[in-house]
């Protein structure tokens, strides 16, 4: 039987009317989610436990003490139990840049040694897409990068898998376990969390660690990249807005189509 | 040590646009840095890919004959060889599916920083400031590393190299450890075909996010009927199983140029916007005035789709 880590980030979501401070968006326009990416692989794991080819699937966060929230949605989901990594040296972090987060959760599955990894092909805030492919590659695990098929079958330590690649085109691929395979969104259907899950999910271990107990230099994630400037992006066309109201523009719509010789 | 080596992409017998517009951002850098641009091939028909790259800028094209396809461990088990022989300061990959699965691993084994998705790249030789987006394209931000670095590139960011350059040309003497190769592609499949190719519509209403629930999308159907258009959708639309596959535009989909793009509660994720800023007239219909789609589109409606299609529907019947 398997065992399963899934990683699961909390991101930082934006209102559509914002501000930014510094180099960053200003605090109450921020929201917080279960990242998208993420929400898939959690229930790629929980589907594998289900066909009975995984006997334990645990997440691992890193963040601090507010995101236990998103972590009991994905314990609610169907997790057995969850990491949540945070220490002090990680509060100034500017940048958890790649090589951090490969350091911290390369300990967490040494540690845990599952034998399959999944992790969402990136996230919805900082959207680097390489950590999953990076901490395989420290682990010598085998990888697959934008899996959006899984056989569940994993039969003779091989996952066979699609990845999505551009332009409509599938590669199929075998990949030798133990591997990282980061999901793409469309794998599956995520569910919803019950009722009785998310009571459940209330008293499932969630077990904190810090950068001492996994063995992880505090030095290490300070990280190679700083961020030095946040803007928005300049427009680059003059687009022409219909006011009014939403009849009034739907009737120049209309127009527009008539002229252009595309509608009846 | 100021050198810059850019890994190219094909893909079964193409070279990819990726790869000579990545020659164009590795010239930028190295004329900044005063180095040498290198380029790799890896697997394929290199001698016939390495000619059609043998452009303006390109100092040295090194080839490996290894195999037909693609294959992360190929692919990063050369780089890393070619970074021990070559030493340059900077290494660009596309962030194409492709460059994501082996520029990670590269950056790892290496013990190098990575920055992907870079839209913009800028070096006084000790600094390097890459331009890259967050929050789905919302922002942008400016970020900066010191010294050696692997970046991934964004495609049609920066324009092709063209010309005809003189490059040397050599095979490079790669070691590949066959038992470390633990991944066989077995296969490739075509998805997204079908009884409608959204490719060929001269009108499409294309439905997003914005529609919220699948017992909402009658309403575009209404519409596209009444204008006798096709309907396509981004991602979100298909992964929740609303419409098939082949109704999606973007770069996992179809990239489609009709005469008019009606974008329905679609903000504009730059995978999306690859697929149809091609278009002769785009309109958006979103509530969200500062929703990238907005920067590619002509004319915009900042009013409740709900409100706006069946109005538009009118119209027509």
């Amino acid at each position: 039987m398997m065992k399963i880590l899934v990683t699961v980030k909390e991101v930082a979501t934006v209102e559509d009317e914002f501000e930014i401070e510094g180099t960053s968006i200003a605090d109450q326009y921020l929201g917080s989610d279960l990242n998208e990416w993420d929400d898939y692989a959690v229930e790629e794991a929980v589907q594998l436990q289900e066909a009975g080819l995984a006997d334990e699937v645990v997440t691992v966060t890193i963040g601090p003490e507010d995101c236990e929230q998103t972590i009991r949605q994905a314990l609610a989901k169907g997790a057995d139990r969850a990491i949540r990594v945070w220490d002090d040296a990680l509060e100034d972090v500017d940048v958890l840049d790649v090589g951090a987060k490969t350091d911290i959760l390369g300990a967490v599955v040494e540690a845990e040694d599952p034998d399959l990894v999944l992790t969402g092909v990136q996230s919805g805030d900082d959207s680097w897409g390489a950590t999953g492919v990076a901490l395989a590659e420290d682990l010598g695990f085998e990888w697959a990068a934008v899996v959006n098929h899984l056989e569940h079958d994993l039969e003779d330590g091989v996952a066979s898998v699609r990845r999505e690649l551009e332009g409509g085109v599938e590669e199929l691929t075998d990949v030798g376990l133990p591997a990282v395979l980061t999901i793409q969104t469309g794998i599956n259907e995520p569910r919803y969390a019950s009722l009785r899950g998310i009571r459940q999910a209330q008293r499932k271990p969630l077990d904190v660690q810090g950068l001492d107990d996994l063995g992880v230099d505090a030095a290490a994630v300070e990280g190679a990249v700083t961020l030095t400037d946040m803007y928005e992006p300049e427009s680059e066309s003059d687009v022409t807005v219909w006011e009014g109201g939403a009849e009034d523009a739907a009737g120049q719509l209309a127009e527009l189509l008539r002229e252009k010789g595309v509608a009846p | 040590m100021s050198d810059v080596l850019a890994i190219t992409d094909h893909r079964r017998g193409e070279l990819r646009d990726v790869s000579y517009e990545i020659i164009t951002a590795g010239r930028d850098l190295a004329d900044e840095t005063g180095g040498d641009l290198h380029l790799a091939v890896i697997s394929g028909t290199v001698d016939e890919f390495a000619e059609k790259l043998d452009r303006e800028g390109v100092d040295a094209i090194h080839t490996v004959d290894y195999g037909e396809e693609f294959n992360h461990g190929v692919y990063t088990q050369t780089i890393t060889q070619l970074y021990d022989e070559l030493a340059p300061q900077y290494v660009l990959a596309p962030n194409s599916v492709n460059g994501l699965d082996y520029a990670p691993a590269v950056a790892n084994e290496l013990d190098l920083p990575i920055v992907t998705d870079a839209v913009g790249l800028e070096t006084d030789g000790d600094t390097l400031g890459v331009t890259r987006e967050m929050f789905g394209g919302k922002v942008e931000t400016a970020t900066e590393l010191e010294g050696d670095a692997v970046v991934t590139i964004r495609s049609a960011e920066w324009p092709a190299a063209e010309g005809t350059g003189d490059a040397t040309i050599e095979a490079f003497d790669v070691e590949i450890d066959e038992d470390a190769l633990g991944s066989t592609v077995t296969g490739f499949e075509e998805v997204g075909g079908g009884d409608v190719d959204i490719s060929e519509a001269d009108v499409l209403v294309s439905v997003g996010r914005g529609i919220e629930e699948e017992d909402n999308i009658p309403i575009i159907e209404e519409l596209a009927d009444a204008l006798d258009a096709t309907i396509s959708s981004s991602r979100p639309i298909v992964d929740n199983g609303w419409l098939p596959k082949n109704r999606q535009v973007g770069q996992s989909g179809k990239v489609v140029t009709p005469d008019v793009y009606i974008a329905i509660g679609i903000s504009g994720a730059v995978q999306h916007v690859a697929g149809m800023k091609g278009s002769d007239t785009i309109v958006a219909i979103n509530t969200d005035p500062n929703a990238p789609i907005m920067d590619i589109a002509d004319y915009a409606i900042h009013d409740d789709l709900f409100d706006v299609i069946p109005a538009l529907t009118e119209e027509f019947q």
